[in-house]
């Protein structure tokens, strides 16, 4: 069912809850297992060592966006979730924002195990009664009931994207947030729904002189004022709010030059930065482009201080990709909770991570057949030419319809979420 | 892939013009590979235009690749203007298509796109998608690396297979339109080795994972129809497409 596809994958700050968003417009969180003291809810790997049963349960659903039709221009607006960003917790109710590609929504989810009864003008049902036939009044009490979560919008942010939204960054004053599409960048404050300051603009004033357009923005972890935009050829942009109100002059200005041995007709295409990230550390950015992650330094803009490929034998089958349209697919990255380890998707639904101390990586599948629960992924190579041993896959042999594009890391523990097509995958590391 | 060892004939004239192509047969391989991703990457920008909400990013990307290709062709002197009765219409200096193509992709905010360049014909060969008017509309920026092969003997052999597609539309057979395809595809395997600058294989190995999602069948054969001239090839992805 192609509205099952999830398109976005999201963990809260606390990594309690898992939100995914599909092509269908519907939102899924999933919430770990609460730990339960007492006997029998701890599960015992070694002596002397516990560990929680964290599992992943539905939580809530709901339907965020719904299929529009912009009838100036004739066009159907896809209710497909872009992106779908957490709110730090405050109270007691969760808070998220997800966004299609016109209109951002700040939704409220919160549970509800009390109900009001003893209403004097409702009967248990709900429906009016005759005053005349009341005798009596009394105070209606509140009363426990069977676990409620409910979802409801609090805030709808439309109409300010001419251009398809694709990214949405919370800031860390928690007061405002922006939103990046093709062409422009708007910041918005949580409060107010009918305004929004416009940050950064690149749209050239003949439209027939466009050559890049931005792919992905974020807000820097801890300094409220600074944000990074990617674009499509490559480059990535960090601005300081504090500098202009426009901020089309940036701060920096990270390129690598170009390898001119590899340069082709695709050299720009396979450059364009389809996701951005920065460490929790704020130090580094994580940029991925079609064939590899590069990590990248704050402080040195000319070329980024680690490269990794993600599957290089695609290089030489970059026309065909090209053809079946494989070369524009957008790959998300990662960091994990510590930025030791960076994780991204590749096909056939393979994901990689690369161990940034040890310079390890690993490439695994997210699969039904390797998936009962407790099994252990084992990991997977792809034969690139000669001989290919028993347990590898020839890179003809890959599936290009089953591309991992969405996955998400736990905030503080091995616990991964990749999303494959329509389905959901958790995976967890039994380290100590 | 395309016609290979053509023999040199005794007669005088002909002679002349065989020398020429042979001169240029390794020169031509790339040319017409190059020149296969640039009509792929038009008919991707019309595709798109005629989706709902094309995606700009691809658009952009795709023109742009368009671009660099042009600005090579005209580099190498094989982007010729074309015969004014032809085309009748913009400069040369421009590239029309590009444009045509950027303004008719992007401009969603205005509801039409610009009358002014006589959009209405120069869209007309690649917008419908109909291959009897796509056949029939010169392409003028492709025509200049066909010219010297002489336009008369293409149009031929251009009609001739033009029928050949056309009938096989009609019969509905499965197997003949895999036979006429099936040369499709190994163009594509050498423009991965060509144009991907990896100069080592001769002979790329079959890609059939990724052809299975492109293209009909895969199923290359080495040979190629060698009384197909290069406009066939394009018709053909029109058609494919």
């Amino acid at each position: 069912v192609v509205a099952d596809i999830i398109s976005t994958v999201e963990f809260n700050h606390t990594g309690e809850l898992l939100a995914t968003g599909d092509k269908g417009g519907r939102v899924v969180i999933f919430q770990r297992e609460q730990e339960v003291s007492g006997e029998g809810s701890w599960r015992v790997l070694h002596k002397n060592q516990v560990h929680r049963r964290g599992e992943y349960n539905v939580y809530s659903t709901f339907q965020s966006h719904e299929p529009e039709f912009d009838y100036l221009k004739s066009l159907e607006i896809e209710e497909k979730i872009n992106k779908i960003r957490w709110l730090p917790q405050q109270n007691a109710a969760y808070f998220l924002l997800s966004t299609n590609d016109k209109t951002v929504k700040l939704w409220k989810v919160s549970e509800r195990d009390k109900r009001p009864e003893g209403y004097n003008l409702k009967d248990e049902e709900g429906r009016l009664r005759d005053p005349a036939t009341i005798t009596t009044l009394r105070v209606p009490v509140l009363r426990p009931m069977d676990l409620m979560v409910e979802a409801t919008p609090r805030r709808v942010f439309a109409n300010a994207h001419t251009y398809h939204i694709n990214s949405i960054s919370v800031n860390s004053d928690y007061e405002t947030y922006m939103s990046a599409d093709d062409l422009r960048i708007n910041l918005w404050n949580f409060e107010i729904t009918n305004q929004s300051f416009n940050i950064v603009d690149i749209k050239p004033a003949n439209m027939e002189e466009l050559t890049e357009v931005i792919t992905a923005a974020e807000f820097h972890p801890h300094h409220c004022n600074t944000f990074v935009y990617s674009s499509s050829k490559g480059t990535i942009r960090l601005c300081d709010m504090r500098a202009s109100a426009l901020c089309d002059r940036h701060t920096k200005f990270f390129e690598e030059p170009e390898d001119p041995s590899n340069r082709s007709f695709f050299s720009e295409i396979i450059s364009s930065i389809s996701d951005v990230k920065f460490s929790h550390s704020g130090r580094y950015i994580m940029t991925r482009d079609y064939l590899t992650v590069k990590v990248w330094d704050l402080n040195m803009e000319n070329r980024p201080i680690e490269t990794y490929q993600v599957h290089d034998y695609l290089r030489s089958k970059l026309c065909s990709l090209y053809e079946n349209d494989c070369i524009f697919d957008k790959f998300e990255c990662v960091w994990n909770g510590s930025d030791s380890v960076i994780m991204t998707g590749s096909y056939n639904n393979f994901f990689r991570m690369f161990d940034r101390n040890t310079k390890r990586d690993v490439t695994l599948e997210a699969s039904r057949e390797n998936s009962k629960p407790r099994a252990i992924l084992k990991p997977r190579k792809v034969c690139v030419g000669g001989k290919r041993r028993k347990d590898e896959i020839s890179v003809d042999s890959l599936d290009f319809s089953k591309k991992i594009l969405h996955t998400a890391w736990h905030p503080s523990e091995n616990i991964i979420a990749v999303a494959a097509t329509n389905n959901l995958y958790i995976f967890q590391d039994k380290v100590n | 892939m395309f016609a290979r060892g053509l023999k040199r004939k005794c007669v005088g004239h002909e002679e002349d013009v065989e020398g020429a192509l042979a001169g240029l047969k390794t020169v031509s391989s790339y040319s017409l590979q190059r020149q296969s991703l640039l009509d792929m990457s038009l008919v991707k920008l019309q595709l798109c235009h005629m989706l709902v909400e094309p995606n700009l990013c691809r658009s952009v990307l795709i023109a742009n690749t368009v671009r660099q290709i042009q600005e090579e062709m005209t580099q190498d002197g094989t982007w010729r203007a074309v015969a004014p009765q032809a085309a009748g219409r913009a400069p040369l200096d421009r590239l029309v298509s590009t444009e045509i193509l950027c303004r008719a992709a992007w401009e969603q905010e205005g509801a039409h796109p610009a009358p002014g360049l006589g959009n209405g014909h120069t869209q007309g060969p690649v917008s419908d998608l109909c291959p009897v008017t796509s056949a029939q509309a010169p392409r003028h920026p492709q025509s200049s690396v066909w010219e010297m092969d002489g336009p008369r003997e293409n149009r031929g052999s251009f009609h001739k297979s033009l029928d050949q597609i056309f009938e096989t539309l009609e019969t509905k057979n499965p197997s003949c339109m895999e036979e006429l395809f099936s040369d499709v595809d190994s163009p594509y395997y050498d423009l991965d080795t060509v144009l991907t600058g990896m100069m080592a294989a001769a002979r790329p190995g079959p890609c059939e994972g990724l052809a299975g999602l492109a293209a009909a069948t895969p199923g290359p054969s080495s040979s190629c129809k060698s009384d197909l001239g290069e406009l066939d090839h394009v018709v053909e992805i029109l058609v494919e497409t």
